[in-house]
């Protein structure tokens, strides 16, 4: 290994520029005659828009333009998934407009947009508007929303509130499994809904070249070409040779900056109508009310059990709230991110899910770290550790005779995944040392001692990243291929510029990707610099989500550099007079085997450039090649994760005061990247356990919508993590990396809650929802109380 | 947040002069309530007068019996003050827990008071305490000091000065966190004063900060305080906490801070 390479804990390349204030994000960009925009958003969850008065904010000071739903009429925002309904016909996906056109649909919608000289006087004009509104009775409850009478969100549009009703699996078939099933262990669980709360509120600007026609955004996205294609081809039908999208520094997505938002389409539009550039950059309130949502699903699950504890069947019925609209990939969160996750790491042989996403009068919901997973873990784990309790078993032997062993792979789950490698044992096995698992009995007794109920709980899981193949996925409802580009720039001094259509929020790919060209072309970090980020630079790409951008998009750099090598051995074999084929790379050196000669990777890059002495009969000159990468498979993350909390039983409070997480990430390409990542998953998974609850009250107003009340994991609520890795490869690529950008927020969650739960277990409670909050221990606490005093 | 006028005087006379000269005046301290109110709208005052400027108003003292505390004092300062941590080392502590760093170094006493957030932790001491309250016309006691949710007896041109905090023989706060912001969801505050024990409750009374005579009384009495006096409708209900439940904390919260000051 060398000291830059696969494998090395180097530094991260981009913190200096962070850490010391000089990143770029979109709202330190400015341009020339910039204008700032306003958006007034509805503080109504539901309300029809009779008239709009825009006569006063019009001619307030610096205003330049005012635009309402009724100015800008473009296409439906788009939903990048269509999922089916059971009988086949396609789910209910009714306009989404950038602008509201007739009606709001909850607190936060855009009604209008003021453009003026400063943002002060955006806002100011804003407050002269009047809007007609006449409120609607509003649902905010998935469950109330498909509940007959239930105000209807999009009226005909989606009746009953239904956007699909989706199933995978045969249920008759899985019912005859319940049949022969010596136990049946049930469990109704939520979700909680989270808000994603990046550290970077989103901002964009849009501008329009009278010169030239074309438009450029700049945008705090994930994925500036998936922004390109579905603002420029759906909303606003501009072609890609006059839409360039920048996604400069990125502070923060955690996947809610992966939609195509309606402020971009809407600054893009109005920059070409007053002809000037316009900022827009949300408060801390609007990212509460106009960022998409996460999770939000109640759900039913039945699990069927032989006498031994052996799972046979597993059944789960899952309500999933889309919120007002759909945002990108909302529709496939609750389908193919979380129903093909329901084996888990298990050998459960049939299963059948049923999903309904249902619209109801609140922020669009979306995929946020760990997608669906976090969801389906969640789910399961909680489920077998109350199989265990109800059947008596130990909670670690119930998985352990349930997993899926590691000699079973490749491994076909009943529900469409393919698993192409894993050991659960071993990921187990390492959690329950780190975590000294079998003497907590001690460390219980002596918190006892201190008036503490101490808890250990755990989680199992597998998850499915790296996404994803273009066939499958396509099959599937992806109206879009999920491949990624690469370009390696190899300049004539050998310094080597990557252009990569991932994009890096956060995640250290300037550092990641950097390794990759160091351990393949044997050249120093510093030589080496990531491009990302525009798609007048980057030839194409699919952008960053799904814990895809090592899996994938590195997958798609080794390709290209491999072409790279190809073409520079041929021309040092013709510097050195050999043949291709007896020319050896290795450590930056090209050498011919069984001679002395030599000649480095610099030397070959001048001659790409200065081609003097070249084969010019046989070859191009430059040295600069291009990939594409289709996965053939999702990766298949896993491990183990192990919570031990103490409960203060006065007043209800939880300290998590180990955490442990094991997880196969495939190969670590930078441990202390990885081990970061793993870090900030499991604050999050721990927030939503334990801390983070999105409430709205039954008017639809959202009553955590600032810090005040949206309670964020700080330093104090975690523990120090024992983080490690454990690893199988991936099958199917060529670097065996897996992903692990997720994973801490997939395994934690489950983990959380069942610590709490064993350590409220000799208190008398059996259930408690996420977040646990201090109010609902306590409460829960009282209840038991009071029913063992009846009993 | 909507224009206005600054003004930044140097001495608290010019302060009480530029109040009375503007329209809608709002003296402007720490900022920590003020300016994000003001960044939200829900306050539009025409003249903004700081009183950073006036170093009058900055300073601790301490003859022993009493803890004088200037009311442009910031929490850091008073967190970190050796006087403060000898003479009522609770105080001190009470200080070094509110909000975060940041808010520390700008928040003030004078602003907390005059402010009386309902969850705010200075009025649990300043009440327990028996504290005095002085401004530019008067002194006030605690007692009269704190006359609701928001609101005190100082009128719209008084300018608190300082504050005066006799020192007890014992004193303990027990706060209780609300999980998301950190203010109190319930504080108490106890103090062993020569007229007996006073018990001051934040964080979970709709009128703001108030006084318990019954747990008072109990611990007066040697007995083990508990919140079983309290009226549940008298109290806060939010997201966080029912009435019910913070009821119930006060009473922890009381055991705790007793325990506490030993
Ligand atoms: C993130 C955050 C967390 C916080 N956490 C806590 C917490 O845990 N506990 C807690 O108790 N507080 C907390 N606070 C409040 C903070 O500590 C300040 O005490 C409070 O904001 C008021 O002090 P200030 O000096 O900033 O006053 P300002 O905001 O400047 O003023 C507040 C009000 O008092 C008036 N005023 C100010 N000084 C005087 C004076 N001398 N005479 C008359 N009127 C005056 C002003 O006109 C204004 O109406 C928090 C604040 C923030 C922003």
């Amino acid at each position: 290994m060398s000291a830059t390479g696969i494998g090395a804990s180097v530094k991260r390349k981009e913190d200096f520029r962070f850490l010391t204030g000089r990143g770029n994000y979109t709202d330190d960009i400015n341009q020339p005659n910039q204008t700032y925009a306003y958006i007034l958003r509805s503080p109504h969850a539901h309300a029809k828009i009779k008239g709009i008065d825009t006569t006063a904010a019009k001619s307030a000071p610096g205003v330049v333009a005012v635009f309402t739903g009724e100015d800008m009429q473009v296409g439906s925002i788009p939903c990048g998934w269509g999922v089916n309904n059971k009988d086949g016909s396609p789910m209910n996906e009714p306009f989404h407009p950038a602008l509201a056109q007739g009606k709001v649909r909850h607190v936060g919608d855009q009604v209008a947009v003021i453009i003026a000289e400063t943002y002060s006087q955006a806002k100011d004009a804003a407050e002269l508007i009047e809007v007609d509104y006449e409120e609607l009775p509003a649902v905010t409850n998935s469950e109330k929303a498909i509940a007959p009478g239930a105000p209807l969100v999009h009226d005909d549009a989606a009746p009953n509130n239904m956007c699909y009703d989706w199933e995978l699996g045969d249920e008759a078939e899985v019912d005859a499994e319940f049949k022969n099933a010596a136990h049946v262990v049930s469990i109704d669980l939520t979700n909680n809904r989270l808000v994603p709360n990046a550290m970077e509120p989103r901002a964009a600007i849009g501008d329009y070249n009278t010169g030239t026609g074309e438009y450029t955004l700049y945008t705090t996205s994930q994925n500036p070409h998936v922004i390109r294609l579905l603002m420029g081809a759906f909303v606003l039908q501009l072609p890609e040779h006059k839409l360039r999208v920048v996604a400069p520094d990125v502070g923060g997505g955690f996947g809610s900056k992966i939609y195509h938002y309606a402020e971009e389409a809407i600054v893009t539009w109005a920059a070409g109508k007053v002809r000037r550039p316009i900022k827009w950059t949300a408060e801390r309130s609007e990212s509460f009310l106009s960022d998409a949502h996460g999770r939000d699903h109640i759900s039913h699950a039945d699990l069927a059990l032989d006498a031994d504890g052996k799972f046979l069947g597993l059944k789960v019925y899952t309500k999933a709230n889309m919120g007002a609209y759909l945002s990108t990939f909302s529709t496939c969160v609750p389908t193919y991110l979380y129903a093909t996750l329901l084996a888990g790491v298990y050998t459960t042989p049939k299963i059948y899910v049923n999903v309904k996403a249902i619209f109801t009068n609140t922020v669009p919901v979306d995929a946020y770290r760990g997608a669906g997973r976090p969801e389906a873990t969640y789910l399961l784990e909680r489920l077998v550790t109350k199989a265990a309790k109800q059947l008596g078993m130990d909670q670690v032997a119930i998985r352990q005779k349930n997993f899926i062993p590691a000699d079973a792979f490749p491994y076909q789950t009943p529900v469409a995944l393919q698993y192409d490698s894993g050991d659960y044992e071993a990921t187990l096995k390492k959690a329950m040392e780190l975590s000294k698992w079998t003497e907590f009995p001690k460390r219980k007794a002596e918190a006892a001692s201190r008036g503490k109920l101490r808890g250990i709980g755990i989680s199992t899981y597998v998850e499915a990243c790296g996404i994803a193949p273009s066939a499958v996925v396509g099959s599937l409802g992806a109206r879009a291929g999920l491949f990624e580009s690469a370009n390696v720039r190899v300049h004539p001094t050998g310094s080597v510029s990557i252009y990569t259509g991932s994009h890096s929020h956060g995640q250290g790919h300037e550092t990641t990707f950097a390794q990759l060209v160091s351990e393949t072309l044997g050249i120093p970090l510093e030589n080496i610099n990531i491009e990302h980020g525009d798609t007048n630079r980057i030839a194409f790409g699919m952008g960053t989500y799904g814990s895809r951008s090592l899996a994938v998009g590195g997958e798609a750099i080794m390709k290209a550099l491999g072409k790279v090598v190809d073409k520079a051995s041929k021309i040092a074999a013709h510097l050195m007079e050999a043949s291709p084929e007896d020319v050896e790379f290795k450590d930056g050196k090209f050498t011919v085997a069984g001679t002395d000669k030599e000649v480095d990777f610099g030397t070959v890059a001048l001659t790409a450039y200065v081609p003097h002495n070249y084969p010019h009969e046989t070859l191009e000159p430059g040295l600069e090649e291009n990939a594409f990468y289709d996965p053939m498979n999702f990766t298949y993350p896993g491990g183990c994760h192990i919570c031990e909390v103490e409960i203060d039983p006065d007043t209800g409070t939880t300290q998590v005061v180990g955490m442990t997480a094991v997880d196969d990430v495939g190969r670590v390409i930078n441990p202390m990247i990885v081990e970061g990542q793993i870090h900030g998953g499991l604050a999050q998974g721990i927030g939503q356990a334990l801390l983070e609850a999105c409430e709205y009250d039954d008017n639809g107003q959202l009553t955590s919508g600032s810090y005040m009340d949206y309670c964020m994991p700080r330093a104090d609520n975690l523990p120090d993590f024992k983080a490690a890795t454990e690893t199988t490869l991936c099958a199917h690529n060529s670097l065996g990396v897996k992903g692990c950008g997720e994973v801490g927020a997939i395994g934690s969650p489950p983990a959380v809650i069942n610590a709490v739960l064993d350590a409220l277990h000799d208190v008398g409670v059996q259930d408690i929802s996420m977040p646990a909050t201090p109010q609902k221990i306590w409460q829960a606490i009282q209840a038991a109380a009071v029913l063992a005093a009846a009993e | 947040m909507y224009e206005f006028s600054y003004h930044k005087p140097s001495s608290v006379a010019d302060a009480a002069q530029a109040i009375g000269a503007a329209d809608d005046p709002k003296i402007l301290a720490g900022g920590q309530t003020l300016l994000p109110t003001m960044k939200q709208r829900l306050a539009s005052p025409s003249d903004v007068i700081s009183l950073r400027g006036c170093r009058d108003l900055v300073g601790i003292s301490s003859d022993g019996s009493t803890v004088t505390i200037g009311a442009m004092t910031t929490h850091a300062a008073v967190a970190s003050s050796a006087d403060v941590q000898k003479a009522i080392p609770a105080l001190a502590a009470l200080a070094g827990n509110i909000g975060d760093a940041q808010v520390r170094n700008r928040g003030t006493i004078g602003g907390s008071l005059a402010n009386n957030d309902p969850a705010a932790d200075y009025p649990a001491a300043t009440l327990a305490l028996g504290a005095t309250i002085v401004t530019t016309k008067r002194e006030l006691s605690a007692d009269a000091f704190f006359t609701g949710m928001f609101e005190t007896a100082l009128e719209e041109d008084e300018i608190i000065t300082a504050i005066r905090f006799p020192v007890p023989h014992a004193a303990a706060y027990a706060k209780f966190d609300n999980p998301a912001s950190r203010y109190a969801l319930v504080g108490v505050f106890y103090a062993k004063t020569s007229d007996g024990p006073r018990i001051a409750i934040t964080g979970a009374g709709q009128g703001g900060v108030f006084r318990s005579t019954e747990i008072e009384d109990q611990i007066a009495a040697g007995k083990t305080p508990d919140s079983s006096s309290i009226n549940e409708s008298d109290l806060n209900a939010d997201i966080h906490a029912s009435a019910a439940y913070r009821k119930h904390l006060i009473g922890v919260m009381a055991k705790r801070a007793v325990a506490a000051a030993g």
